[in-house]
C-alpha cells in the first residue's frame, strides 16, 4: 500500500500507546521488582526440572497439538468454505464454541464423556459387560493434545474459511479450464494464496499451545507441566519469583523468534485480482467423493465439538445419584433442579450472584473488549498493511502479549495500577482491557490478510472520481474488510466471555462474570453445586451461541455490491 | 440488517455501562478486605455492619491462601498503601513467611480472651485466629460396605494391598490441601521416615492429581463424578457439605472423614490487618464483628470451617456429618517456614518423577 510514513506512524500511534501502558509498562515494572535486590537471587532451584523439562515439553506437546489441530481444521475450513449442507450454520456455531469454555469446565466435560464413569466408559461397558472401564484418557498427555484440539481448531476454521470465501472462483475455474485435476488446483491454486493465513492460523495455535496453562494443569496431571505451569508454581506456590521471572522472559523470547520466523517465510504475493470480496460459491455435494468427503467431515466434527458439549448440557439436566446407602445401578432422571437452584441464594452468601446478573456483566466487558479489540486492531492491521522495516519490527511487538505469562503479567497489572483502579466500587475497567490485550493478536491476524488483498486500483478509482479517504474507506474497504472484521468480533466477544484468570485476579468478588461464578460452584462439595456448575456452563454455552450469531447478522451498508 | 445493527450493539454497550450500580450520595467508607476464593459469609450480616459503620466492604478473592499472601508481599514493595486493610484466612503453614515478611500491624482485640489459646499461634496478635478445619481422608461409604472391606485406622495402614489404588491425593505443589495432607505425613513419620510412606504409597498405586476439583469430582468415586478411587483428601466437613448439597434429599452422607489419630491436618485460619491501613479504625471494628457469635456460627455453613470461639452453636446437619479428629498432626511453623520448598522437593521427586 502507497502512504506516507506520517499516515503510519499516525496508525501506530494509538495502539502503541495502549500497548506501552497496559502491556510493556506492568511488564517492565514486575521485571524490575523480581529481579532486584529485594528478592533473594540464590538459584537454589534452579536445574533440569524447573527449566529443561518443561521447555522441551512445552515446545513438543505444542507442536503435536498445532499438527493434529491442523489436520482436523484445514479440511473443515474447506468443508465450510466450500459446501452447502444441511445444518451447516448450525454446526458452524458450534465449532466456536470451546473457545469460550474454561478449562474447568472442559475438564468436567471431557471427564463427564470419556472419564471412568462417562458416557463412553458406560457404554462400552454395557455392551461388552465390562466390570472396569476401559478407557483411561484423563491425565495422559492424549488427554492433553485432545483438549488443545478441542479449544483451537475454530481458530483455524474460522481464519482459513475466511481467505477460503475470498479467493476469486475464476481462478479455479480457469486452472480447471486450462486441464488441471483437482489436487493440482489445489497445490498451485488453493494453497498458495491460503498460506498467509494458514500460517496466521497455525501460529496463534501454535503459541496458544505453547503458554497452555490450565489443560495442562488439570487434564495433564502433575507429572506434565509447560513452562506457563512451572511459571505459576514458582511464583504463586514457591514465592521463587527471580525463577517465575527468568522463565517468563524465556516463554517470551520464544514467542519473539516464532514471530520473526514467521515474518520471513512470509509466502511470496500474488496478483491482488486473485482475491476479492466474499463470493457465494458454496456447492452441494455432487460427486461421489465430495459427498463423501462431507459426510466423514461432518461426522468428525460432530463428534469432536458436539460429543463433549452434548455430554455437559446432558449432565446439566440429569440427576446421578448412586447412593442411598446401596450402590448398585446408579439412577438417573431429568431434572430441571440446577437450573432453579441457581437463581436461589441458599446459603444466603454476600457472594451469590443471580446468573442474570453474572451473564449481564459478562456482557459488559466482552462488549467493551469487542469494541477496543476491533478499533486498535483495525488500526493496527493498517500499520501493518504498509511495507518498510518499521512495520516488520513492530509486528512482534503486537503478538507478543500471546506469549506472556498470564501470572507474571497478572502481577505486573497489580503493582502498576492503584488499587482504586479496581477496588472501591468503581467500575474495572482493567479487565476488559486484559481482555482485549488476548483478543488484539486474533483481530490483527485475521483483518491483515483481507487488508492486503483490497485492489489498489479500487481505492485510486475511488479517489480519482473525488472520494475523500474515509469516503474511500467506507465504500471501498469496509464492504471487503466486513467478513474479516466480523470474524474477529466474534473472535474478541468469545475470548472476553469465556476468560477467567484476569476477571478473577482483577474483578471484585460481588460482580463476578460467568466463569468466575462456575469457578465458585465447583470449588465446593456437594452434588448440587456440582449441578449448579453444569447448569451455569450451559449458560454461557447459550449466552455465546446466542452473541456470535448475532454477530454474524450484522451486515453494512454496500455489501450488496459485491 | 444494517447500520441499526451496529447501532443498536453500540447502544446497548453504553446502556450496559450507564446500568452498572453507580456511587452511593453518603459516601460510606470503604474496607477492602482480601481473601482465599473459599471465603463467603451471608449477606446479612454485611449487610448489618454496612450499616451499622456507615461502610462498604468491597471483597477481593485472589486464589488460595499462598496465592493472595504472595500477592500481598509483592504489592507491599515500594507501596506506602497496602492492597487491602484486611487479609482474611492465612492459615498455619503460612504463617512464618508472613510474620518473616512483617506485613501486619498488632491489633489486641478483647475478644481474643474468650478464645481458646491452643489457636493462637502468634503471640504478638499481628494475626488472631477465626477458624479452623481438618484437612482428611474422606471415603465412599457405599463402596467399603460393598467390598466388606475394613476402614483403614491410620495412614500407615493404606499401604497394606487391599488399599491398592483406592486412594487419590492431590500434589501439593499445586494445591492446598494436597500441601495441608503432606504436612499430615511428615507430621505422623517424622521427618526421617515421611518419604518412604510415600514411597510405598507410590508402589501401592496412589492417584496423584493437580488439584482439589479433579481428585473430588473426577477421582472421587463418593461423590457426582462416580470416578474409580473409593477415598480422597479431602476436608472433615466435606460430608455435611454433601449432606446439605445432596441433588434429593439425603437420611445420611454418602461420605465420611477417616479422623483416627495422625490422619489428619488442622488448618486454623487467621485474620489481620495490614501495615499501613488507612482505614485501620474501620477494620478493627471490623476485625471485632469477626468474633461476634453472629459471624462464628455463620462461619460453618458458609465455608465448611468450625469457629474458633467456643460459645458459637453448630448447625445440626453440621454436627451430624462432620467429625471432628481428636488428635492432629501438627508441626512447628517456623519448620515448615524453613523446609517448605525442600519437602515439596522431596516429595516430588518420590512421588512423580
Amino acid at each position: 500500500m502507497k502512504r506516507s510514513k506520517i499516515t503510519t506512524w499516525l496508525l501506530w500511534l494509538i495502539p502503541l500507546i495502549f500497548l506501552t501502558v497496559f502491556f510493556y509498562q506492568p511488564l517492565l515494572n514486575i521485571f524490575r521488582l523480581v529481579f532486584s535486590d529485594r528478592f533473594d537471587q540464590g538459584w537454589q532451584f534452579f536445574s533440569h526440572d524447573t527449566l529443561l523439562r518443561p521447555l522441551l515439553f512445552t515446545l513438543w506437546q505444542a507442536f503435536l497439538s498445532t499438527i493434529l489441530t491442523l489436520v482436523i481444521g484445514l479440511p473443515a475450513a474447506y468443508l465450510f468454505a466450500k459446501f452447502d449442507f444441511p445444518g451447516r450454520k448450525a454446526l458452524r456455531a458450534l465449532s466456536l464454541l470451546p473457545f469460550i469454555l474454561p478449562t474447568v469446565v472442559v475438564a468436567t466435560a471431557f471427564n463427564t464423556l470419556l472419564g471412568p464413569r462417562g458416557w463412553l466408559n458406560l457404554i462400552l461397558m454395557n455392551l461388552f459387560n465390562l466390570t472396569n472401564p476401559p478407557l483411561s484418557l484423563l491425565n495422559s498427555l492424549p488427554a492433553i493434545l485432545l483438549a488443545h484440539v478441542f479449544y483451537n481448531t475454530s481458530i483455524v476454521i474460522r481464519m482459513v474459511e475466511n481467505a477460503l470465501t475470498r479467493i476469486n472462483p475464476h481462478f479455479e475455474e480457469a486452472a480447471q479450464v486450462l486441464g488441471a485435476k483437482p489436487w493440482r488446483v489445489f497445490q498451485e491454486v488453493l494453497l498458495p494464496l491460503l498460506m498467509p493465513s494458514i500460517l496466521s492460523a497455525t501460529l496463534l495455535v501454535f503459541l496458544f499451545d505453547f503458554t497452555s496453562f490450565g489443560v495442562v494443569l488439570m487434564l495433564g496431571g502433575p507429572q506434565y507441566a509447560t513452562l506457563e505451569v512451572e511459571i505459576y508454581n514458582q511464583a504463586m506456590n514457591r514465592f521463587n519469583l527471580p525463577m517465575a521471572g527468568l522463565l517468563s522472559i524465556i516463554q517470551l523470547t520464544i514467542t519473539l523468534l516464532i514471530t520473526f520466523l514467521q515474518n520471513r517465510i512470509n509466502t511470496p504475493r500474488y496478483g491482488k485480482a486473485a482475491l476479492s470480496a466474499e463470493s457465494k460459491t458454496r456447492v452441494k455435494a455432487k460427486t461421489r467423493l465430495e459427498k463423501l468427503y462431507v459426510a466423514v467431515s461432518v461426522i468428525l466434527l460432530l463428534i469432536l465439538f458436539v460429543a463433549p458439549i452434548l455430554s455437559l448440557v446432558s449432565r446439566s439436566l440429569v440427576t446421578m445419584e448412586a447412593d442411598r446407602g446401596e450402590r448398585g445401578e446408579i439412577e438417573t432422571g431429568f431434572t430441571l433442579r440446577y437450573y432453579t437452584e441457581i437463581f436461589q441464594n441458599r446459603s444466603g452468601s454476600v457472594f451469590y450472584a443471580n446468573p442474570l446478573a453474572a451473564i449481564r456483566n459478562s456482557l459488559v466487558f466482552s462488549l467493551l473488549t469487542m469494541l477496543i479489540a476491533s478499533v486498535l486492531g483495525l488500526l493496527s492491521a493498517y500499520a501493518l498493511a504498509g511495507s518498510g522495516r518499521l512495520t516488520r519490527f513492530l509486528e512482534p511487538l503486537l503478538m507478543l502479549p500471546l506469549g506472556a505469562s498470564a501470572v507474571i503479567l497478572g502481577l505486573g497489572f497489580l503493582i502498576s495500577f492503584n488499587r482504586a483502579a479496581w477496588t472501591s466500587g468503581r467500575f474495572p475497567i482493567l479487565i476488559p482491557i486484559a481482555h482485549s490485550l488476548i483478543a488484539l493478536p486474533f483481530v490483527v491476524r485475521t483483518i491483515l490478510p483481507a487488508i492486503r488483498a483490497i485492489p489498489e486500483s479500487l481505492r485510486e478509482a475511488a479517489q480519482s472520481m473525488g472520494a475523500n479517504p474515509w469516503r474511500v474507506f467506507r465504500e471501498v474497504d469496509l464492504p471487503i474488510l466486513l467478513r474479516a472484521i466480523i470474524v474477529s468480533l466474534a473472535f474478541s466477544f468469545t475470548i472476553s466471555l469465556g476468560e477467567f484468570g484476569a476477571s478473577s485476579f482483577l474483578g471484585s468478588a460481588r460482580t463476578p462474570t460467568i466463569p468466575t461464578l462456575i469457578f465458585r460452584y465447583i470449588s465446593q462439595p456437594g452434588a448440587l453445586n456440582y449441578g449448579q456448575a453444569l447448569a451455569m456452563s450451559t449458560l454461557l454455552l447459550i449466552t455465546s451461541a446466542a452473541g456470535s450469531l448475532l454477530i454474524e447478522k450484522i451486515r453494512l451498508p454496500g455489501e450488496e455490491l459485491f | 440488517m444494517s447500520k441499526k445493527a451496529i447501532l443498536i450493539l453500540f447502544t446497548l454497550i453504553f446502556l450496559l455501562v450507564a446500568c452498572q450500580p453507580g456511587t452511593d450520595p453518603t459516601s460510606p467508607q470503604t474496607l477492602t478486605v482480601i481473601t482465599h476464593d473459599s471465603f463467603s459469609v451471608s449477606s446479612e450480616l454485611v449487610t448489618q455492619f454496612e450499616e451499622a459503620n456507615n461502610a462498604k466492604l468491597v471483597f477481593i478473592q485472589g486464589g488460595d491462601t499462598g496465592s493472595v499472601l504472595n500477592r500481598l508481599i509483592l504489592t507491599s514493595i515500594n507501596n506506602d498503601t497496602p492492597e487491602a486493610d484486611v487479609f482474611y484466612g492465612l492459615d498455619n503453614t503460612f504463617l512464618s513467611r508472613a510474620l518473616e515478611q512483617d506485613l501486619f500491624e498488632p491489633y489486641q482485640a478483647e475478644a481474643l480472651a474468650k478464645i481458646p489459646t491452643e489457636f493462637q499461634l502468634d503471640p504478638s496478635s499481628k494475626v488472631l485466629p477465626v477458624d479452623y478445619g481438618d484437612v482428611c481422608i474422606n471415603y465412599d461409604k457405599a463402596y467399603f460396605k460393598e467390598n466388606n472391606l475394613e476402614l483403614p485406622t491410620s495412614l500407615q495402614d493404606l499401604t497394606r494391598p487391599e488399599y491398592k489404588g483406592l486412594l487419590v491425593v492431590e500434589n501439593p505443589a499445586t494445591s492446598s490441601p494436597g500441601l495441608a495432607f503432606m504436612f499430615a505425613t511428615i507430621a505422623e513419620f517424622g521427618e526421617e521416615g515421611w518419604l518412604s510412606w510415600w514411597q510405598a504409597m507410590k508402589d501401592n498405586q496412589v492417584a496423584v492429581v493437580s488439584d482439589w476439583e479433579t481428585a473430588y469430582y473426577t477421582n472421587f468415586s463418593g461423590s457426582s463424578g462416580k470416578g474409580p478411587q473409593p477415598m480422597v483428601v479431602s476436608y472433615a466437613s466435606s460430608p455435611a457439605a454433601e449432606l446439605i448439597y445432596a441433588q434429593t434429599e439425603l437420611s445420611e452422607s454418602p461420605t465420611a472423614s477417616l479422623v483416627a489419630p495422625g490422619m489428619c491436618w488442622r488448618q486454623v485460619e487467621f485474620v489481620g490487618i495490614l501495615k499501613n491501613s488507612p482505614n485501620r479504625e474501620l477494620a478493627e471494628k471490623f476485625v471485632d464483628f469477626l468474633f461476634t457469635k453472629e459471624f462464628q456460627e455463620d462461619v460453618p455453613l458458609q465455608m465448611f470451617v468450625f469457629p474458633v470461639l467456643p460459645e458459637a452453636v453448630l448447625p445440626e446437619d453440621f454436627v451430624t456429618a462432620s467429625q471432628i479428629p481428636e488428635v492432629t498432626g501438627s508441626l512447628d511453623p517456623a519448620l515448615i517456614a524453613q523446609n517448605r520448598d525442600q519437602w515439596i522437593n522431596d516429595w516430588t521427586e518420590t512421588v512423580i518423577n
